[in-house]
């Protein structure tokens, strides 16, 4: 209700205006109630979710228990666990998952090297702070796909300024398996070393200053400073930006398909190839759901360490 | 000795202040890169050496948004002279504007550029609109199984796109929601709006429970206090929450790769594709590029504050 402009000369009808918006009040009881708003609030989103991630989700599950082409006109055929154990046994599901661990390793290490090296870098004063912070948070923003786009033409063999650059003559990139991963990992590396180094600087800035003026007194090394004090306090908020960091890496679709797909097959391009290139939708579902098994397990992980840092 | 100590603490400043300049202008040499690549002639665009200094140009955005072909003889003095500027850098290259008419007729750009407009703007107003009333909801009231129901929602914005399609692909067909606009916002709205509820919660765990009850007591509903106490206070992270979630639907890329291919499809998969098609002229996939990206660069320098909170789900609030 706007507040009603009251002539100051004028208390005691305000008096009674507030008694007539107060048996107003009664309006509340007839309003919702407590618990309808409750239900009201969240059961759409609830219902949203579950009609469309579980319900399909449920639906897919079905499916990998079946031989089943979309592309074909044929009525989907109960086949059992017969989709996991071809998928378990075939080696080019396992060379997927083991170029998508590699991939993981490389590229998520490095962002923590370089993220958390930019944090330590940038944790001190100095002219432009906040503008030069948002700068660096720019990759990260950026459309992955878009992203990989212009790499390639940056790591262009021929007149790219990369191998410019770096006086490397006509470099293939992103011709052999071992140099595309890690010229994809690199790409990722420069989008997401920002977010490492985001998280690294919250958790740096909220070491108490006493604490190194402390260690300064007992004249301790920086070594010894940095692994005692700065490394133990950082470390639940490098914890989370690992874990996250090593599910969107184990998802990574975007980046390495525009780049360099024959190269760096992840499991999640495996699973695009096998669903809409090969139209084999059974066998696809089932490994979907492998693949969402992993993620799953991951997230639970993560939240735990989010809640863990919430509540600190 | 104290002396000695600041010569040396100053020494170590300037040299952090100088990686720190070396360290930004790497990180910043890709992008500076695109963006000029995008006012480059063609041939200058993949010279070897590169090219640094050239004179720029706007003609790679003008072939951006418009359908062309290879001139097969040069046009008239008269046709060229009463060209306008536009026209005239496109002859310059060789080439002539298609036009029906007198029209000139558009590349796909503008309506791809287009198509990810609506499909962002609308799922960004979906997806915040019912995580901001979820969000409270599960700030005021007591829920049973509140941590359980928060991971299930959370756990539907880690799903890979790719795992999520299969199934939704099957069933957009027998809906005939693939390559609609619908559709995309459908699985976007689904996406994001995880995402919302996260971050809202915090935002709104934030506002005092005081400043409503004030209300309830004098006689508010409880809707009233919503929409008049809380939705103000709210404001500055409903619109935080609303621009992520517009960046996040801008950026995607697998779900408009697999449901869209014409009529629906965005920018993401669009510019790619450009590639595939005779030789690639990076100038004007670098225009495209640039003005795809800009508006994102200016929503991350709006959200600077509210970036940490973002990427951590509205955890870590700093």
């Amino acid at each position: 209700m706007p507040p009603v402009p009251i002539d100051q000369s004028d208390r005691g009808n305000v008096v009674a205006v507030l008694a007539t918006l107060d048996s107003g009040s009664r309006a509340a009881a007839h309003g919702w109630s407590d618990l309808t708003i409750r239900n009201a609030f969240i059961i759409p989103t609830i219902a949203f979710l579950i009609i469309f991630n579980i319900f399909p989700l449920i639906y897919s599950l079905g499916f990998s228990f079946t031989e089943y082409q979309v592309s074909l006109n044929k009525p989907a055929q109960f086949i059992g666990l017969q989709n996991y154990a071809d998928l378990l046994s075939d080696p080019a599901i396992w060379r997927s998952f083991t170029t998508t661990a590699q991939y993981v390793i490389v590229s998520v290490g490095g962002q923590m090297i370089v993220g958390f090296g930019l944090a330590l870098l940038l944790n001190r004063p100095f002219p432009f702070k906040g503008l030069v912070t948002t700068l660096l948070m720019l990759p990260m923003m950026l459309s992955p796909a878009v992203v990989g786009l212009f790499w390639k033409l940056l790591y262009d063999p021929s007149w790219g300024p990369i191998n410019y650059a770096l006086g490397i003559g006509k470099f293939e990139w992103l011709s052999n398996r071992v140099n595309s991963l890690f010229a994809v990992a690199i790409t990722d590396i420069w989008m997401w070393s920002p977010f490492v180094m985001l998280l690294s600087l919250a958790g740096l800035s909220a070491i108490p200053k006493h604490l190194y003026e402390a260690a300064a007194i007992d004249r301790a090394s920086w070594w010894y400073t940095f692994t005692r004090i700065t490394l133990p306090l950082v470390s639940p908020l490098l914890l989370i930006a690992l874990i996250f960091r090593t599910m969107e890496a184990f998802k990574a679709f975007d980046l390495p398909f525009i780049m360099s797909t024959a190269s760096v097959e992840t499991i999640a391009i495996k699973l695009y190839q096998m669903a809409f290139q090969g139209w084999d939708t059974g066998r696809a579902s089932a490994l979907a759901y492998i693949v969402l098994i992993v993620v799953l397990c991951i997230t639970n992980i993560y939240v735990k360490y989010l809640n863990r840092v919430k509540e600190r | 000795m104290a002396a000695v100590s600041s010569r040396n603490q100053r020494f170590g400043r300037l040299v952090a202040i100088l990686a720190i300049i070396a360290v930004t202008l790497v990180f910043l040499s890709p992008i500076y890169w695109i963006a000029s690549t995008a006012f480059k002639p063609r041939n200058v665009a993949t010279s070897v050496p590169p090219t640094v200094l050239f004179q720029p140009e706007v003609t790679p955005f003008v072939k951006l948004f418009t359908k062309r072909v290879q001139l097969k003889q040069p046009p008239t003095p008269e046709v060229y002279a009463a060209a306008p500027w536009w026209e005239k850098a496109i002859y310059d290259g060789g080439e002539r504007i298609l036009k029906v008419g007198n029209d000139v007729q558009l590349s796909q750009y503008p309506n791809r550029f287009l198509n990810s407009l609506i499909v962002s703007v609308v799922s960004t107003i979906l997806a915040v609109g019912m995580g901001t009333i979820t969000a409270y909801g599960f700030s005021r009231f007591r829920i049973k199984g509140e941590a359980d129901l928060l991971f299930f929602i959370l756990s539907t914005r880690m799903l890979p796109p790719v795992v999520v399609a299969i199934p939704m692909f099957l069933m957009y067909r027998s809906f005939d929601l693939t390559d609609t606009h619908l559709g995309l916002i459908i699985l976007y709205t689904a996406f994001n709006l995880s995402f919302s509820v996260w971050l809202m919660k915090g935002f709104i765990d934030e506002i005092p429970k005081e400043y409503e009850e004030a209300a309830l007591v004098d006689g508010y509903t409880r809707m009233q206090a919503f929409f008049k106490i809380v939705l103000p206070e709210a404001a500055t992270g409903i619109a935080a929450t609303a621009v992520f979630c517009f960046i996040t639907a801008w950026n995607e890329y697998a779900f408009a790769l697999i449901m869209t291919n014409r009529r629906a499809q965005t920018a993401p998969p669009f510019i790619p594709s450009q590639i595939g098609s005779g030789l690639p002229e990076w100038t004007v996939i670098a225009a495209g590029t640039v003005l795809f990206l800009l508006p994102v660069a200016i929503f991350t320098f709006l959200l600077r504050n509210h970036l940490l909170r973002g990427v951590t789900f509205g955890a870590i609030r700093k």
